[in-house]
């Protein structure tokens, strides 16, 4: 939203600017040679490996493995489809991991938001605080909560000692119980992104719209819900749609806390991806998968768009 | 990936945002305001934010704890205070090589990023050109397009260019996922200073560049220092490109190195959660002290543009 709001005035600039001397290039020229070295680097490095991508998925192509090289068609799709059990079910966790994150992540966010846009003393502190995680990077977050996690001396022995559950409980390596424990460790760094995106939003509600509500008699759940909710939806549906992708993508912290285990139950589709690329040098099959994951990014992102009918029933 | 920079441009924002009627309010106040809104009770606020701040802080303090506690020590103090574990991990697991690698790439992502898209904003908000559009939208397009899942191609690049195991390579990877949103953000501090300010200067006989130089510089500082900082600091963060194109033990950056102590045999916890804190520091300290560069440079409208 951000950019969106930069973006959209026209730029103040002219055609042409006054020729200068000691200025070196022409000024028509200028312009192009200032997003020259920006241009290049994303053409080389991000529009050119976005290409490879789709041609590298239709090759096999490993270093490992030299002498299998060439071109493959769609191979690598079909085995993604039909002799990949492990594809359906890293595809399956992706939706699960992506549809639990973004939705706790916004209710939490949500509320803290509204939390903290009240009036309290303390307010600025509270603020800093809770919003502080957002700065910690994925493998930080894993290493934190793999001291919080640890079976001998983790969170679990304490609870244990005030008789809470058992002692030796390992949430991380047990398959009932590492799901809601990294979704934990993730909502811990993930809430904080919503609430100061929502905060933001919030802060630009006029005021006179609650007093005006007040006298008309809503009571503090009608204002949220005929006020607040209203004017937040862009910017929900907006957050959301980036947060979704980004824990698509998010792979730093799953690799480092569980390494998709115990046996691939927290597998995500680009974490598979990441420990072929990583591991098995299988580039070949690594950039199908990819492929498949942009397309379904996409797919997903103008579903979702046409769905929350996002910018207004403008057309 | 380089999502995660717009909410911090909002939250310093939001910060910056004059508190209405927040802290102890002034004494001017008489004129309370009655919002059904403002009027939760205490404990319906204080409540649910002790919980979250709980939430929160007790696993910054886990790690600050088996950072700073004796091994093997079971007390939820870290008392008597030890630095055995920042000596362990920082000369025997390396933290020393990882950590100046790790400063190596943040400064010149940093260095990189910032002059890269200090000339790309400075074009954007200046001038009209041909594809200017298109390039606008290949901007925000590329947004999208997710940095794990270009670990493959570009460790192909890499490997061509012969820049596996140098700092180059995650070097230009860093920069090249933070160029978009930072030109957008560095294009919209650059519109907030007027034209007029330039065009006096090329008057007083500056050329464009020592107008440039000498009168739109000094303003851009705060919003700068803004758009670096995160640059700094997500470089520092990031994991995956060090991971895959720095193979060579002696390469490898912070995160790289808390990676290969979590995923040890027998994990020591103590060097782990003192690697962490080495991890956080700079970043804590970035943040502290640009708090007041921040507030200026994002109120002063890379949002609003």
């Amino acid at each position: 939203m951000a950019q969106g709001a930069a973006v959209a005035k026209p730029p103040p600039g002219r055609t042409r600017a006054p020729r200068r001397h000691g200025t070196g290039a022409t000024p028509r020229r200028l312009p192009y040679l200032l997003i020259a070295p920006a241009v290049l680097l994303m053409l080389g490095f991000i529009a050119y490996p976005v290409l490879s991508v789709f041609y590298y998925s239709l090759q096999h192509h490993n270093p490992t493995k030299p002498w299998r090289n060439g071109f493959a068609g769609f191979d690598n799709f079909v085995t993604a489809f039909t002799d990949d059990p492990q594809f359906w079910s890293t595809l399956g966790f992706s939706f699960q991991w992506v549809a639990v994150e973004v939705v706790l992540q916004l209710l939490f966010g949500l509320a803290l938001a509204l939390l903290v846009n009240q009036t309290f003393v303390g307010r600025a502190m509270a603020r800093a605080l809770v919003f502080s995680p957002w700065a910690v990077s994925g493998v930080l977050t894993s290493v934190i909560w793999v001291l919080l996690y640890n079976s001998q001396t983790g969170i679990a022995r304490y609870l244990a000692d005030l008789g809470l559950g058992s002692y030796g409980t390992s949430w991380l390596s047990d398959t009932g119980t590492v799901f809601p424990a990294v979704v934990v460790a993730e909502l811990w760094r993930g809430v904080p992104f919503f609430a100061i995106l929502i905060l933001a939003d919030l802060q630009s509600i006029p005021k006179d719209l609650y007093e005006a509500a007040e006298v008309d008699g809503a009571g503090r759940l009608r204002q949220f819900l005929h006020i607040t909710l209203p004017h937040l939806k862009d910017a929900i549906i907006l957050s959301t749609l980036l947060r979704a992708v980004w824990e698509f993508n998010n792979v730093d912290l799953l690799y480092t806390l569980t390494g998709g285990g115990p046996a691939g139950e927290t597998t995500t589709l680009p974490l598979r991806i990441a420990s072929i690329a990583v591991d098995s040098h299988d580039f070949g099959y690594a950039s199908a998968l990819t492929s498949v994951a942009f397309v379904l990014l996409l797919f997903c992102s103008v579903i979702y768009l046409r769905l929350s009918k996002f910018g207004g029933e403008d057309k | 990936m380089s999502t995660k920079e717009a909410p911090a441009a909002v939250a310093a924002r939001t910060r910056a945002a004059p508190p209405s009627g927040a802290q102890p309010a002034p004494p001017h106040s008489g004129r309370r305001r009655r919002r059904a809104w403002d009027e939760a009770p205490r404990w319906q606020i204080y409540l649910p934010l002790t919980l979250y701040l709980l939430f929160t802080i007790i696993p910054f303090y886990w790690m600050l704890l088996f950072a700073f506690r004796p091994s093997g020590s079971t007390s939820l103090v870290p008392w008597p205070l030890t630095f055995e574990h920042f000596d362990k991990v920082w000369t025997e697991r390396s933290f020393a090589l990882y950590f100046r690698n790790s400063v190596l790439v943040g400064v010149f992502s940093l260095l990189m990023t910032t002059v890269v898209a200090l000339a790309g904003g400075y074009a954007l908000a200046r001038f009209r050109f041909r594809f200017r559009r298109a390039f606008l939208l290949a901007l925000l397009c590329s947004q999208f397009i997710p940095g794990a899942l270009m670990l493959v191609p570009l460790f192909q690049i890499f490997a061509e260019l012969q820049m596996i195991n140098s700092l180059g390579s995650v070097i230009i990877a860093e920069t090249v996922f933070q160029l978009p949103l930072s030109m957008i953000l560095i294009s919209g501090f650059i519109k907030n200073v007027p034209y007029s300010l330039e065009e006096s200067a090329w008057v007083d006989g500056c050329g464009r560049f020592r107008a440039f130089r000498a009168v739109v510089l000094p303003l851009l500082r705060p919003g700068l220092i803004a758009v670096g900082s995160f640059a700094f600091v997500h470089s520092w963060n990031h994991f995956l490109f060090a991971l895959m194109f720095l193979s060579n033990q002696e390469k490898q950056t912070i995160p790289v190195g808390l990676n290969t102590l979590m995923s040890a045999d027998s994990v020591d916890l103590g060097a782990l959660a003192a690697g962490g804190v080495v991890a956080a520091v700079p970043v804590v300290i970035v943040f502290a002290f640009i708090q007041k560069w921040l507030i200026t440079g994002f109120s002063a409208g890379a949002v609003k543009g």
